[in-house]
């Protein structure tokens, strides 16, 4: 009888096992031996050796390089600025009443687009071509600026649409959590505060902020997370050769040694994604660490 | 300082939205509380006591009326000049604060003049600490406190500033019972030391009852009564307020005046002088009762429960409008309980007659 | 505190009436601006769209209205590429994706927490830890998987390695665990088998929870990228995403904007359309299972 049931439940797990066994913890495994494996052939399915090679060699290339590079830019100017814009626009959001639901709703529709669909947009706002300049360009041509190629201009130009896109895209996410993170905090609270003569700079930066903080570096840490996983969102706007574009992200690089022109090595893209792993988990650490410091309860 | 509230009237929209017309929280409220007294604002939940508090409090802007505080008109004065303490019946302490940082979170936020340097604040925090009796714990968290400590904590913080007002929002709710009875001697002996006008929202009659120097009752928005707690159970002005005071509650019935005699049923009990022929509530305390072998009140008698000094007699009558009459006598007098009839006669003192349509009390000669 | 003056007192009630109002039009001032940004992409993918080929490439300003709106772009979009077949492989994969996962998800979901094995608690912690995995690590090896078991350009292969969520088994054994165990003790006095206890009682209960899962998971469906373009190099097999690339390179002729956002149009209809409909639940979906992860 207890066997049985044993069994049952086994058999109830079976299938997320398999699911997970074969396409999850088999490629973990798979992916550290492949990037040990020197000189592998994608064709014959054959390697040399074992060694460190193909991390020298990712380590080595400036393509990668410039992914780490352009990563990193992404990260550091697109999460701390999306986060602080999620949390004004939140703190506007939740200090009105009329049209607040028909606000929180159009702030939510980027999260339910397309992200590569909606790039296109942004591409052709931003694109400087022999016909037009671009909406963006006339705007600033009207504001007495010259007209920038954002598309296949200079380096800068690029990353500002980069990271502005990015921000556009992870916004939704970040101003639902944090509209209802601070929806959250009892009223009461300010009532204290306000029949003290507590002043509103004041209310935010000792009340409100530590409240929320344990979202704020919930916030934060997915936003390194995903922001590091950056991809997508540079596909849509510079097309699938990011290399070309200068554009290319840790994970692209990945892609593109897996797969299309420049792919077929897939010893080097798991070096490459073991890299990204390493340095993901290693802020991922420190993330926590400092909000273990600060969140205090 | 005397608090003044003239013609206040709160009116809310209606939540269900088909509804056009508002909801009426507080009505054309008018009443004086004298300085250095702590008045009990009591009522059943949904009443506008609350509301009240919150007007008082500056929380929300009356819709019409005004409110002075000795002289100053604050009606319009944001909350955060008026000068008040307010606790809360979750107490709002910041979780993230210690004891003592939440103490003097409000001296923080004092400005120009009235600054106070981080040793006054101290020091200031350390004395209200020893009021409430909470010194040793200004450096836990309130998360480490019981119920009772944090409710102290809380008076702490609104006492701290020295407000004019302090105002306490069911403070006492969300304690265990026993807590409860400890905390309210607390916030009686705190008022009486610092002296400070205190108003305090309740629900329930018996907190009132002890810890208030007056009494205010109040029903759908509108002041019922204001007196001594005493007096407000004596001598109720209207059918609500002997309803609602009083534990076991007062016994109602259908009664009738003819020839200045009361009528329950057929049968006169009592006779009251000076009162018009006619319909009247009747309620009689359960202290009214006196077990009497030629009474004239006569009821069935359903049980009798002995509880050490007091016995209650468990007894039905046609002409009540309870569920069964309940009267409480000295377990000594209690009558034999023989047969399942039992007589009464009545403290006329203890007999409130009231009229019909506007539930007012009518008042008749004693003797 | 002293008491103060009359005019002190107005002083004072004048400046928090002029703060507050000059607060509320600079808040919704700022909103609105974020608002159009927000908006301003759909509007313009809308515009251009019905504009034709001509008139877009003739106007060196763009009109902020279309003055002669024109259909031929949805027409060309349908015809001229393969985004009929884009649609109809997305929605396919959407469905049967979500569909096996879900099916997944609720049977491990119940067996961790109601079902009693051995090696129960070091299973859940183990899949508890494959949480953190990224699924950048695994996509190598899936692909050449996939290549091996020859189902490049098959459904199966789009399909099979996005199953399994170990984030979604998480928060629905969370839900189902928060219903009363007495529930499960009376239907099995009752006679009720596992299964039917599964499908009559619990599912029923957790259907916010599981509502939740399946947005999540067809917005994921709909918006993915990555493993697509990895897997199919056929057009028979493209999802709209990887549709939408080929289009931009090799779709309509590089310069015919118009048919493009007709396309991106089509794309995005779907899912904003359910957003709209059922705007509260996504919404408050997301939040749960943000918050909860």
């Amino acid at each position: 009888m207890k066997k049985l049931s044993s069994l049952k439940g086994w058999l109830y797990l079976l299938p997320a096992i398999l699911f997970l066994g074969f396409f999850m913890v088999y490629p973990l495994i798979d992916v550290v031996m492949y990037s040990f494996e020197e000189g592998y052939n994608f064709a014959s399915q054959s390697h040399f050796g074992y060694g460190l090679y193909n991390f020298k060699y990712v380590l080595h290339d400036p393509y990668f390089l410039q992914a780490v590079k352009n990563t990193f830019i992404i990260v550091i100017i697109t999460v701390p600025l999306s986060t602080g814009i999620a949390l004004l626009i939140s703190l506007g959001l939740n200090s009105i009443k009329p049209l607040k639901e028909l606000y929180q709703t159009v702030y939510f529709l980027p999260y339910v687009t397309n992200t590569l669909a909606v790039g296109l947009v942004f591409m052709i706002l931003f694109k400087k071509t022999a016909y037009s300049e671009g909406l963006v360009n006339l705007l600033l041509n009207s504001l007495g600026m010259s007209s920038v190629d954002f598309i296949d201009g200079p380096y800068w130009a690029k990353i500002f649409v980069m990271c502005f896109y990015t921000i556009w895209v992870v916004m939704p996410f970040k101003i639902l959590i944090l509209t209802s993170a601070l929806a959250g905090v009892k009223k009461d609270y300010y009532n204290a505060a306000r029949v003290d003569g507590t002043s509103k700079f004041r209310i935010f930066y000792k009340i409100t902020l530590p409240m929320i903080s344990p979202m704020i570096f919930y916030l934060v840490i997915t936003g390194f997370i995903g922001a590091f996983k950056a991809y997508a969102d540079e596909v849509a706007i510079f097309g699938t050769n990011l290399n070309a574009a200068g554009m290319n992200t840790i994970v692209g690089y990945v892609y593109d040694m897996l797969y299309g022109n420049s792919g077929g090595y897939p010893s080097y893209a798991s070096a490459a994604s073991l890299i990204l792993f390493a340095i993901v988990f290693t802020i991922t650490v420190i993330n926590l660490l400092i909000s273990k410091k600060n969140v205090q309860y | 300082m005397k608090v003044i509230l003239k013609n206040l009237t709160k009116k809310f929209p209606n939540r269900n939205k088909k509804i056009k017309e508002d909801v009426v929280a507080v009505d054309n409220f008018d009443f004086e509380i004298p300085d250095g007294k702590l008045i009990g604002l009591l009522g059943p939940s949904g009443c506008g006591k609350s509301t009240t508090l919150n007007m008082i409090s500056g929380l929300e802007k009356p819709t019409s009326g005004r409110i002075f505080f000795g002289e100053d008109d604050v009606t319009d004065l944001p909350a955060e000049h008026r000068g008040v303490g307010l606790v809360f019946q979750n107490y709002a302490l910041y979780p993230h604060l210690t004891v003592r940082q939440n103490i003097i979170f409000p001296l923080q936020n004092l400005k120009g003049d009235k600054k106070m340097t981080m040793d006054a604040m101290n020091q200031k925090a350390d004395e209200v600490a020893k009021l409430v009796q909470i010194g040793e714990y200004m450096d836990r968290r309130p998360s480490e406190l019981s119920g009772g400590q944090q409710q102290r904590v809380a008076i702490a913080r609104a006492l701290v500033k020295t407000p004019r007002v302090l105002l306490l929002d069911e403070p006492l709710s969300n304690l265990d019972a026993r807590l409860r009875l400890q905390t309210r001697e607390e916030i009686k002996r705190i008022q009486r030391e610092t002296g400070v006008t205190t108003i305090f929202v309740t629900h329930d009659q018996e907190e009132a009852m002890s810890i208030s120097d007056m009494i205010v009752v109040m029903k759908d928005g509108r002041l019922m009564q204001m007196d001594k707690p005493q007096t407000v159970y004596d001598d109720p002005k209207n059918f609500f307020v002997a309803k609602f005071l009083g534990t076991p509650a007062i016994n109602t019935f259908d009664g009738e005046v003819k020839g200045e005699k009361l009528y329950l049923g057929d049968s006169a009990v009592l006779n009251v002088p000076g009162v018009k022929d006619g319909p009247v509530y009747v309620g009689i305390r359960p202290e009214g009762f006196i077990p009497d072998e030629n009474g004239p009140m006569e009821c069935d008698l359903s049980a009798v429960e002995v509880m050490g000094r007091d016995t209650s007699i468990v007894s039905t009558h046609p002409a009540m409008t309870v569920v069964a009459i309940r009267s409480i006598i000295l377990s000594e007098n209690r009558p034999d309980a023989t047969g399942n009839k039992v007589r009464f006669s009545l403290k006329p003192y203890k007999v409130l007659l009231f009229d019909k349509t506007t539930e007012e009390r009518i008042y008749f000669d004693i003797k | 505190m002293a008491d103060l003056t009359y005019t002190e007192l107005q002083k004072i009630e004048k400046r928090a009436k002029v703060s507050g109002t000059v607060g509320k039009t600079v808040t919704y001032f700022l909103l609105t601006l974020w608002g159009l940004i927000v908006l301003f992409p759909f509007y313009w993918m809308l515009l251009t769209s019905i504009k034709s080929y001509s008139s877009y490439n003739s106007e060196y300003v763009p009109k902020f209205i279309a003055t002669h709106p024109t259909t031929q772009n949805y027409v060309d979009a349908f015809t001229t590429v393969n985004l009929g077949k884009y649609f109809f492989n997305t929605v396919v994969f959407t469905v049967l994706t979500t569909a096996v996962m879900m099916v997944v998800t609720v049977l491990a979901a119940f067996a961790f927490s109601r079902l009693k094995f051995k090696g129960k608690s070091i299973t859940f912690a183990i899949f508890l830890s494959l949480m953190m995995i990224p699924n950048e690590l695994v996509v190598i090896t899936n692909y050449v998987t996939i290549t091996n078991w020859n189902m490049r350009n098959t459904f199966q292969g789009l399909i099979l390695p996005s199953v399994a969520s170990v984030f979604y088994i998480y928060l629905l054994k969370e839900n189902f665990e928060q219903i009363p165990e007495e529930l499960y003790k009376a239907a099995k006095v009752d006679g009720t088998s596992d299964l039917k206890y599964l499908l009559k009682v619990m599912i029923p209960i957790s259907k916010p929870t599981i509502i939740t899962i399946l947005i999540l998971k067809v917005i994921e469906c709909w918006n993915s990228y990555v493993w697509p373009r990895l897997v199919t190099d056929n057009e028979a097999y493209y999802l709209v995403s990887n549709g939408i690339q080929e289009i931009r390179e090799n779709g309509f002729g590089r310069e015919n904007i118009p048919a493009m956002m007709a396309a991106v149009v089509v794309i995005s209809v779907p899912l904003v359309v359910l957003f709209l409909i059922f705007h509260k639940k996504i919404m408050e979906g997301v939040s749960r299972g943000g918050t909860k992860g």
